[in-house]
């Protein structure tokens, strides 16, 4: 049995401890929005906030995020997800979809740790998140203008 | 502005076929329970043809007959009907079509087919007709109901009016009359000039669900008692299982059997995370008598030693070009080789079935979904009637979903059928499976020879391509093509330069590794080919780039001569290939009937190129959303950019796969990416494609910078592998 929370709910969950947590959100409690996209750390489609840092769980083992706090693109809330999702939307980021909510994560952990972030800063931060689809010019205009509505 | 929640119309469970009735459980407003209903007017809701449903509370839903993986036709084909229609694009919606290839064909293929960058040009008319159907029987009812004339009578965002009696009303209002209305065959369509949606930016109607993580794809899709089947694959493409043992995967919490499918060995689990766990324990030999086993090194050189002047057949001649290089004062000669390359769609390949009472169910992304769906009812002898798919979004493909051998509806049907009861499946690929799972992109050669005159001029050039075909014995191959699969050397023929004495020769290679389209598909390779080529003996000849190009080009070309006047424009090239640190290159192509000119700046990231900004001249006709045609161009750059930088799949002895997954096979990252202007030139033309023709130039503007900036000719893709 594992505990944790999920965007804000108490959930416990019976399985196998070294279990992926990216399969037991998906497949046990039934949030899609996380996605596989490589099950190696390699590409961050998977990226959900693990006690407010972005994790890669499809090699986080569930039994490591025993009490942990967790969000995900379904439950993402505050003031830099509402930003990010705004100019998300605005810029028309997405195109296939399958990382965004992957980047979507890691772009509101920036933001909640760099409100203003330097095009450096974005590579750094972002650099794990792959989009096949190469909407990174968009991604990166998303970050900045984000950034700049949260100081308006 | 969303796409349709999929979620209760999934949880429906009934199937997708036109015309066959449903419990619609308060969907009735929907345009997909407006789709299966009997009469296709359930509850007020109107239905003038297959693709346009408008429902009494104001929405209008195009039933989008192409898959949407990133492209944008859910926007792209619900703009022309919304157009049409006076519409408000705040009422539109999008929805897929399920597979239905008589109501929702490619009118270019005669099946319900994405690919080809056809979306946008088969559609252009056909959907606004079905726009401007609607408006008319939307006029037609108002003019019944308040009893005026139809011709006093004008739409414009979404409300219809009579301005001399002070009527109006919404479509929705008038939806249940507009119903009973005659259907009108031929409507008159606008003239370009009266287009109020067409020809601007307008926001992408699946950016929220795709921003939000309510966009369901196929592998979200859960259906009640449902297994995951993950399936061990040979890593020898082709290879079949010879013998296994399941009985470590067996002892897994979760695994419920472990099958043999012709594919390979099924594992089937309650949970993805169970059946994964399950098919790492397998052990299974494999037979790989039937497999490509040669190395890709051995490959190269039996495709290069087939690339003869002589070889396969001659696919285009101008002049006697052997006579026009012999008798030249320089010859120029090169060999190109590019490598199998996966496409990698970020979802990896998926599908789901559900198995009751001999009718079967399916969801997934495919581009060609009467192929697959054709393919289960052949595999659990079921009628085709008993067979439903739902099209779903798909987290990328770039041609990977277009299987002539329906490969993954095969494989699901095979998982059905071994289980031998009803039932749900979910079949998961893997990263693994996808990049060792065969369809790549043909492993190519290009063999090359071309003269100069003393003052510089091409007197002749010959091109032979070695490959194998994509199309050739598939339902593709009509018999017409006496041999010849264009998809193979498309781009190396019909050039836009004048060259006066010019053959290209096509030689089919065979083997049992499996190859397919890949975003622009022969022209992957040609572009590369023939402008760097071009562009090696515009500089033997001591020429510029743009007005050496500008000079060749036939007096009819005016489209290329236009994007790449253009680009020289926004790039503000004056003829300096290195500036500083930074050098600059140029490549034009025209693929799917869309012209493109790229000029790049690059500088040396220690050894390989680092891409700094990239402008883009585009010419594709009416550009139907600028929006979306700029955001195609900077990603099918990203894409080519990448895989010219860092991919290729490559066979070691024995014939297995090295690369296996992201990080050995590695993606293009943000901080690689570079600023990309794109200027799209303005035209009245009818639209053509604009998924696949921004990839075709980056590679060769990139090869050309850098060419310029170290002196390299980089005749051997990836960049990593050429040493550079």
């Amino acid at each position: 049995m594992t505990n944790f929370t999920i965007n804000g709910r108490d959930v416990t969950v019976d399985v196998e401890a070294d279990t992926p947590l990216l399969w037991v959100v998906r497949d046990e409690l039934r949030l899609t929005g996380s996605k596989f996209g490589c099950g190696v750390a390699q590409c961050g489609a998977c990226t959900m906030m693990v006690d407010g840092m972005p994790r890669r769980t499809c090699i986080t083992p569930v039994g490591s995020v025993d009490g942990a706090s967790i969000e995900t693109i379904e439950g993402l809330e505050g003031r830099e997800a509402e930003a990010v999702a705004a100019a998300w939307q605005g810029l028309d980021v997405p195109q296939c979809g399958w990382c965004q909510s992957g980047q979507i994560i890691s772009a509101t952990a920036l933001l909640r740790e760099v409100p203003k972030p330097t095009d450096d800063d974005i590579d750094a931060a972002m650099a794990g998140n792959v989009c096949r689809c190469a909407t990174y010019v968009r991604i990166r205009q998303a970050i900045h203008d984000a950034a700049d509505s949260m100081e308006g | 502005m969303t796409i349709q929640s999929r979620r209760q119309f999934l949880a429906t469970g009934a199937g997708l076929v036109i015309g066959l009735a449903l419990p619609i459980k308060g969907r009735a407003q929907s345009g997909a329970a407006a789709v299966l209903s009997k009469d296709g007017s359930a509850a007020g809701t109107f239905a003038p043809n297959a693709f346009v449903r408008v429902a009494p509370d104001n929405t209008v839903t195009v039933m989008i007959k192409h898959i949407e993986f990133g492209q944008g036709p859910f926007t792209g084909l619900a703009t022309l009907v919304a157009e049409e229609m006076d519409a408000s694009w705040a009422q539109m919606r999008a929805e897929s079509a399920p597979a239905n290839d008589e109501l929702y064909k490619n009118l270019f293929f005669g099946l319900q087919a994405t690919g080809g960058s056809t979306a946008m040009a088969n559609s252009y008319i056909q959907m606004r007709q079905a726009g401007a159907a609607a408006r008319a029987m939307m006029v037609a009812a108002a003019a019944e109901a308040w009893d005026v004339p139809a011709t006093e009578i004008s739409v414009a965002d979404g409300v219809v009016t009579h301005a001399q009696s002070g009527q109006s009303a919404s479509f929705g209002d008038l939806a249940e009359a507009a119903a009973r209305q005659t259907v009108p065959v031929e409507p008159a369509l606008k003239n370009p000039s009266e287009f109020k949606l067409i020809g601007t930016d307008r926001p992408k109607l699946d950016t929220a669900a795709k921003s939000d993580g309510t966009a369901i794809f196929t592998m979200d899709v859960h259906r009640e008692g449902m297994q995951t089947v993950v399936v061990k694959h040979p890593d020898v493409v082709g290879a079949a299982v010879a013998s296994f043992d399941a009985s470590a995967a067996l002892e897994v919490k979760g695994v419920v059997a472990v099958r043999q499918i012709p594919q390979g060995v099924a594992v089937y689990a309650t949970s993805t995370g169970a059946a994964l766990k399950g098919r790492s324990l397998l052990t299974v030999s494999w037979d790989t008598s039937m497999a490509e086993t040669r190395s890709s090194d051995q490959i190269y050189e039996d495709f290069s030693q087939a690339a003869t002047r002589e070889g396969g057949v001659v696919v285009e001649e101008t002049g006697d070009s052997g006579a026009a290089i012999d008798a030249a004062e320089i010859v120029h000669e090169a060999e190109f080789r590019f490598p199998y390359l996966a496409h990698a769609p970020m979802e990896p390949l998926d599908a789901v079935l559900e198995l009751k009472d001999g009718k079967a169910e399916m969801w997934m992304g495919a581009q060609f979904p009467g192929v697959d769906k054709g393919a289960v009812a052949r595999v659990l002898g079921l009628d085709g009637a008993d067979v439903a798919l739902n099209v779903m979004l798909a987290g990328g493909s770039f041609g990977r979903r277009a299987q002539t051998t329906a490969q993954i509806g095969s494989e699901i049907a095979e998982i059905a059928k071994a289980a031998g009861s009803d039932g749900a499946w979910k079949l998961v690929w893997t990263r693994e499976d996808d990049l060792t799972g065969g369809y790549y992109r043909p492993l190519t050669v290009h063999r090359m020879r071309a003269g100069l005159d003393a003052d510089g001029n091409i007197v002749g050039w010959e091109n032979t391509v070695a490959n194998q075909s994509i199309m050739l014995d598939t339902f593709f191959d009509d018999g017409k093509s006496e041999g010849t699969d264009p998809t193979s050397y498309e781009g190396s023929t019909k050039m836009p330069y004048d060259l006066p004495a010019l053959r290209v020769n096509w030689v089919r290679m065979e083997s049992p590794l499996s190859v397919l389209w890949w975003r622009s598909v022969g022209h992957t390779h040609t572009a590369y080919a023939t402008e760097v080529f071009l562009d090696e003996l515009l500089e033997k000849a001591g020429k510029d780039p743009v007005q050496g190009r500008l000079d060749l080009l036939k007096s009819e070309a005016g489209r290329d001569r236009a994007v790449l006047e253009k680009v020289a424009e926004i790039a503000g090239w004056d003829g300096e290939r290195v500036k500083g640190d930074r050098a600059y290159g140029l490549a034009l192509h025209e693929s799917f009937s869309t012209y493109v000119a790229q000029i790049v700046e690059v500088s040396d990231a220690g050894g390989y190129p680092r891409v700094h900004k990239v402008w883009v001249a585009v010419d594709c006709g009416v550009a139907v959303n600028p929006n979306v045609i700029r955001a195609q161009v900077e990603g099918a750059v990203g894409y080519g950019l990448g895989t010219a930088l860092f991919n290729e799949l490559t066979l070691l002895e024995g014939g297995v796969v090295a690369q296996k997954n992201f990080d050995t096979y590695r993606m293009l990252r943000i901080h690689e990416m570079p600023e990309i202007e794109v200027a799209i030139i303005n035209s009245v033309a009818d639209p053509t494609g604009i998924g696949e023709p921004g990839t075709p130039p980056i590679a060769p503007a990139v090869a050309n910078a850098w060419r310029a900036l170290t002196g390299q000719a980089v005749r051997r893709l990836p960049f990593k592998s050429a040493g550079a």
